[in-house]
């Protein structure tokens, strides 16, 4: 027996004034999996994640969030769904205990407090005010004030943005632990990295359509993941293309014994990624570099 | 790679929804605790009136220099008594919330509740709750003052604390509800208060808060007379002045149907204006 998808979502359309945010968007979750969706700063990634959370109104196309329409759901809807957004600095004079136990008493059927609390590792900074809370700790916050209300399905906007690698790799887990429990979680990332670490499937949005989706390894398909050998011989620099980089290897060194300046490489899905949103945007190369220079704030 | 697990089927009979009352009322806990957290605010709307009455009692009240009507005559603490009670139901309701309220826009604090399943009126029973708890509390504040330190006679009939629950009460909702329509009218959470106070200091002095009413220009009083601070303050000068102060009244009565109906009429206009114009997003956020 299959189960509906999570999300499903077909010809997507929504404009501001003459720009089409997000043009024939076609997108389905299944339910369990972990969907990422990457995407140059003004995609149509937010727009698109806002239609689905309730936030905003379509002009176009069908959408379907837990078998109900965003625009018209109820209360009902909104307790089997948990939000992260972007980061905020609201609450700041609530401390996180008061705060987790405070959101669970919205929800018909809200997960112990306590238990969120310690799933997110805040437990020692439960009585602290949020305002004092660093940023990876006050995005925990986020995602216990996103989970306490047990939700089905699970929107991060960008969740670890501005992270040490170190509360990355344990945001990373929570999450996983989050999937483990079957939500089914749509998230939204700069980072290649995450996506790749956390995600089932990845959907590469550009100019508001879908350009590629897949597992992260499967991205781009098989050109785009071919290997790149490269070698230096008395002509100069030489590299091939190929599907069996070990065949070409062997060749080579039949040829040369000792390979000079002998490289395999692999496409990482970073550079499958800025392949996949050059194709189709010309200043993507630009876009890429204004996200960089985001994340390094 | 981890295979797409089949979502753990959750025995999705969830219970039924908290209600919307209930909610409001952890909703009121919340604010109050949140509200008296916030230092720098709760001492500038609880001191600001106490200080003003002391001010104005103070240098108007000089060498028992007292107001004059007909025969008798009443000392300047007593007379601003009730001005300083309509600016301080003003200054807990309507200003508290519309800068409170775009600051919650502005931070995103709005959008976060709007994506949980709280319904919006129980986030507005929460601010009216809030806004009546800082109210009774600042006008007890006010009464204590002026009756310890500057000897205010109390009112000693129970028609006078009547005509002051009542007018207490609406002032309170009309404060509030205008407040939650005019917090959409800052563009940002960082100029809430630029916009806010201004209005709010120049209706206290064209409503008679710190002048004797009838002294001022009668343009100004006229001014005065489309918004409810003035009849806020009149209808608290019925309950503390004696019944011949009604003299100095620019109509020479007490005018409580007046004070009703112009407090009723904000009070529907705030709750229109709120309906319409109330945003969970911030402007810029399409």
């Amino acid at each position: 027996m299959t189960s509906a998808p999570a999300v499903e979502v077909s010809a997507l359309r929504k404009a501001y004034g003459h720009k089409k945010a997000v043009d024939g968007l076609d997108l389905v979750v299944e339910q369990g999996e972990i969907l990422a969706v990457l995407g140059p700063n003004g995609a149509g990634k937010t727009t698109t994640v806002e239609i689905l959370e309730g936030f905003r109104h379509r002009d176009a196309g069908d959408v379907r969030v837990l078998g109900e329409d965003p625009a018209t759901a109820g209360r009902a809807w909104r307790s089997r769904l948990g939000v992260v957004l972007q980061t905020t600095n609201d609450l700041a004079e609530a401390t996180v205990g008061e705060l987790v136990h405070h959101f669970a008493q919205y929800y018909p059927d809200a997960r112990d407090a306590d238990e969120v609390i310690d799933a997110v590792g805040l437990r020692e900074k439960v009585g602290t005010r949020s305002r004092q809370l660093s940023g990876g700790q006050r995005r925990r916050l986020d995602v216990a004030l996103g989970i306490v209300g047990r939700p089905e399905l699970v929107f991060l906007d960008e969740p670890t943005t501005g992270f040490d690698p170190q509360a990355r790799r344990s945001f990373w887990d929570l999450i996983a632990r989050l999937r483990d429990d079957g939500t089914t979680i749509l998230l939204t990332t700069h980072y290649l990295e995450e996506a790749e670490h956390l995600a089932d499937r990845v959907v590469v949005v550009n100019e508001g359509k879908v350009v590629a989706q897949g597992a992260p390894a499967d991205l781009g398909g098989r050109t785009a993941r071919q290997a790149l050998v490269r070698w230096t011989a008395a002509d100069g620099p030489h590299e091939e293309r190929t599907d069996t980089p070990t065949a070409v290897v062997q060749r080579l060194a039949q040829t040369y014994g000792e390979v000079p300046a002998l490289q395999v490489l692999r496409p990482t899905l970073e550079d499958v990624y800025l392949a996949l949103i050059g194709r189709t945007s010309g200043d993507a190369d630009q876009d890429a570099a204004t996200e960089t220079t985001e994340d390094a704030r | 790679m981890s295979t797409t697990t089949p979502a753990q089927q959750r025995v999705s009979a969830t219970g039924p929804l908290p209600g919307t009352l209930r909610l409001g009322l952890a909703r009121t806990r919340y604010e109050v605790r949140g509200f008296f957290r916030e230092r720098d605010a709760v001492i500038f709307i609880f001191a600001y009136p106490v200080i003003m009455l002391a001010i104005f009692a103070t240098v108007f009240g000089q060498d028992g220099n007292s107001i004059d009507f007909g025969d008798s005559s009443v000392p300047f603490a007593q007379y601003f008594l009730p001005g300083m009670i309509a600016t301080g139901v003003m200054l807990s309701s309507f200003q508290n919330l519309a800068i409170a309220i775009a600051v919650e826009r502005d931070e995103g604090g709005l959008k976060r509740l709007r994506a949980t399943p709280l319904p919006a009126a129980s986030y507005f029973v929460g601010k009216i709750g809030q806004v009546l708890v800082s109210c009774v509390l600042q006008v007890t504040i006010l009464l204590l003052v002026a009756a310890l330190a500057f000897d205010v006679p109390m009112p000693d009939s129970s028609a006078a604390w009547a005509t002051f629950a009542w007018v207490l009460l609406l002032g309170t909702a009309t404060g509030a509800v205008c407040g939650v329509a005019f917090s959409s009218v800052p563009r940002s959470g960082r100029s809430a208060s630029a916009v806010v106070t201004p209005i709010v200091l120049v209706l206290q002095f064209i409503s008679g808060v710190f002048f004797q009413f009838d002294q001022l220009p009668s343009w100004m009083q006229q001014v005065a007379s489309v918004f409810p601070l003035k009849w806020m303050a009149q209808g608290m000068r019925s309950v503390f002045l004696p019944d011949e102060a009604a003299a100095l009244e620019v109509s020479g009565t007490w005018q409580h149907g007046a004070i009703a109906a112009v407090l009723l009429a904000w009070l529907v206009v705030g709750l229109v204006l709120g309906a319409r114009w109330f945003r969970w997003r911030r402007r810029d956020d399409g």
